[in-house]
């Protein structure tokens, strides 16, 4: 948004200023929840409000007591446990399920790939309580309700939508004559997709990734339906933790958790920014 | 890299239907001899490209059989036929310097690292980037693109290299620079290529024999001066070079001569090359620069023609005249820096001997 040019009328600086300010509002509106959690969490006493000390910045009304909760309390450090056994293993089923779906579906010969894609997709549009009972009865039946498989195995149909989504969209801007290249050049199918393809599509296949990774880590309403104590993650500990006993260490695990998505999300826009760099340097 | 290494090549009644209904190649038989450049030429949609693709292995013949130095290759997938081939977008891997461009054959063949390293230094040395070697391919020029493009379709000493148009994105001057090179590396290794374009001047220009194509046949496979001076029929007169059409009927047949008379009555005595015998409609081709101003009696063919349009081009003048009901009638005049009187609106004679117009077939 550049400065207002001199011969701008009476009402265009009007706007010019309510335009700026309607952008304020929408920042506020958006950031200012996550950002109150912040300091609250490092509130020296177990209430969920801003305590005088604390107006007052005095050094005595802040500690990492709800941190030291979190890091030594055992349910919190099993569902830490859970979190990170099923995230991982889901995110890989995610993203190499997906990766060979795009791969699949951008290939012109394949019959019916709008409509194939359109059912990979449905778990991001579906509502999501729909498919988690869904998924409930399902499993029920062919006994994985309730196990680490089954959770590991919901997250990743959750997670490949994303994926796929990605993927495709890295796969567009990929010169198919490379592959052919490659070919006469000798290099059979395998090593054409290791060499050639993977390198190029690798920023979309990371981003999805970590869409995929995300969507499991901070996934509730399957892992209720679907999970058993054994598989407690964080976000149904934070859940129950509302629910029966407010801590303010929900607090401090919800301020570790935007400090993880922000870490992910800076990976991601390197990696657009990389992905960009090649992509202006693909002849064409 | 002296010695002669070129493959043969056979297409062998070999068609090609892409939703099985049209066929955009018919019956293709073509015979391609050791260390020969030949240059797959025609209009876009005529079949050529296919040819190319097929040969490659990129897309499966429908019909017939092609042979690589005599074994059958219609079951061999792309990567283990061993043909370098040059893309029309050169087609470089841009994730990897110009030197990983020209490894990545040798590596996939498992050559050890030295020999690579050699091999890809003498690559880049034939096509004059030496020291380009570390670039990414991003960070050069479309020419010099395209020579790595070329360099890492030779540097693993296939005996036989496709070029699918690649000259096609470069502006005229370095199009004609790089038509040369292609050529003296061909002359210098002595591989067979397959070279498919658009341009008349680079197949040409390079070629030992051109096939010409038009509808998915091959209209005349003959040496490029051939080409240009004995057109089999009016799709090659016109495709290749500037060429006057005059359409009459043959009265008299002779050996190799006949007799027309062109629509407006006017006699004419050409060459016959693809008529019918007496009675059948021809078209005659006529090279504009073999129409003579200097008229005498011993011609063998006297017209006279309206002068509608005179064009200075520096070192020829072109005239455009209406003789025989053509408009269209070009005749290039050679700039010998005489003066000349010619004057739009004067009619004249001109004339051409019976060898320089062919009685080919008739177009509508």
């Amino acid at each position: 948004m550049s400065a207002l040019p001199a011969y701008a009328s009476t009402g265009q600086r009007v706007w010019h200023y309510t335009f700026r300010t309607i952008c304020g509002l929408i920042f506020f509106f958006l950031i200012f929840p996550i950002l109150v959690i912040l300091p609250l969490s490092f509130n020296a006493q177990d209430f969920f409000t801003f305590t005088k000390e604390m107006l007052a910045f005095d050094p005595a009304g802040y500690s990492l007591k709800h941190y030291e909760d979190f890091f030594t309390n055992p349910d919190w450090q099993q569902a830490m446990r859970n979190s990170f056994a099923i995230a991982p293993v889901a995110t890989l089923l995610a993203t190499s399920f997906g990766t060979l779906a795009a791969i699949g579906l951008s290939q012109s010969h394949v019959p019916y790939r709008s409509a194939i894609m359109a059912v990979l997709i449905s778990p991001m549009i579906v509502p999501l309580i729909i498919s988690a009972a869904g998924m409930y009865f399902f499993y029920s039946r062919i006994g994985l309700q309730g196990t680490y498989v089954g959770v590991v195995l919901a997250h990743a149909a959750l997670g490949t939508p994303f994926v796929i989504i990605t993927v495709t969209a890295t796969l567009v801007g990929f010169d198919r004559s490379l592959v052919r290249a490659a070919a006469s050049l000798g290099a059979n199918p395998v090593t054409t997709f290791f060499k050639v393809q993977m390198p190029l599509i690798v920023p979309g296949v990371v981003s999805g990734a970590l869409f995929a990774f995300i969507t499991s880590f901070d996934e509730v309403v399957v892992v209720l339906f679907l999970g058993s104590a054994g598989q407690k993650t964080l976000p149904w500990q934070m859940f129950t933790g509302l629910r029966e006993q407010i801590s303010p260490t929900i607090l401090a695990v919800a301020s570790l958790m935007v400090a993880i998505s922000i870490a992910l999300l800076t990976v991601l826009e390197l990696l657009r920014r990389r992905s960009e760099r090649l992509r202006g340097l693909t002849p064409s | 890299m002296t010695e002669t290494r070129g493959a043969s090549v056979r297409y062998e009644n070999v068609q090609k239907s892409y939703d099985g209904e049209t066929l955009v190649v018919k019956n293709l038989n073509l015979d391609i001899p050791p260390g020969e450049f030949l240059t797959m030429l025609g209009p876009s949609g005529s079949g050529k490209t296919t040819c190319l693709m097929m040969l490659a292995g990129f897309e499966p013949a429908t019909h017939g059989e092609i042979f690589l130095n005599d074994s059958p290759i219609n079951n061999v997938p792309p990567h283990k036929r061993g043909i370098g081939m040059v893309f029309q977008n050169y087609a470089l891997f841009p994730h990897m310097s110009v030197a990983e461009n020209l490894a990545f054959p040798l590596q996939v063949r498992g050559m050890n690292r030295a020999d690579q390293e050699k091999k890809v230094q003498r690559a880049l040395e034939m096509v004059e980037l030496g020291h380009f070697g570390s670039r990414r391919p991003a960070q050069l020029s479309g020419g010099q693109q395209q020579r790595v493009a070329v360099a890492r379709a030779l540097v693993f000493e296939p005996e036989l290299v496709l070029m699918d148009e690649p000259l096609g994105a470069l502006d005229k001057q370095l199009r004609e620079q790089m038509q040369y090179e292609i050529k003296h590396i061909h002359e210098n290794i002595g591989v067979s290529i397959v070279y498919v374009t658009h341009d008349q001047t680079e197949a040409l220009t390079m070629s030992d024999r051109v096939a010409v194509f038009n509808d998915g046949i091959i209209q005349q496979l003959s040496s490029p001066d051939a080409l240009y001076e004995n057109p089999q029929n009016s799709f090659v007169a016109q495709f290749i070079g500037e060429n006057n059409k005059l359409s009459g009927t043959v009265t008299e047949v002779a050996g190799d001569t006949c007799a027309v008379k062109l629509d407006d009555g006017t006699m004419l005595k050409a060459d016959a090359v693809n008529i019918d015998g007496v009675g059948s409609r021809t078209t005659i081709s006529l090279r504009p620069e073999r129409v003579e101003f200097d008229t005498h009696e011993q011609m063998d063919n006297l017209v006279k023609g309206r002068i509608e349009e005179m064009i200075y081009l520096g070192d020829h003048i072109r005239v455009r005249m209406n003789v025989a009901g053509n408009t269209e009638f070009i005749v290039k005049v050679r700039n010998r820096g005489e003066k000349r009187d010619l004057r739009t609106g004067q009619t004249v004679e001109i004339g051409w001997a019976a060898g320089d117009c062919k009685a080919l077939d008739a177009v509508a």
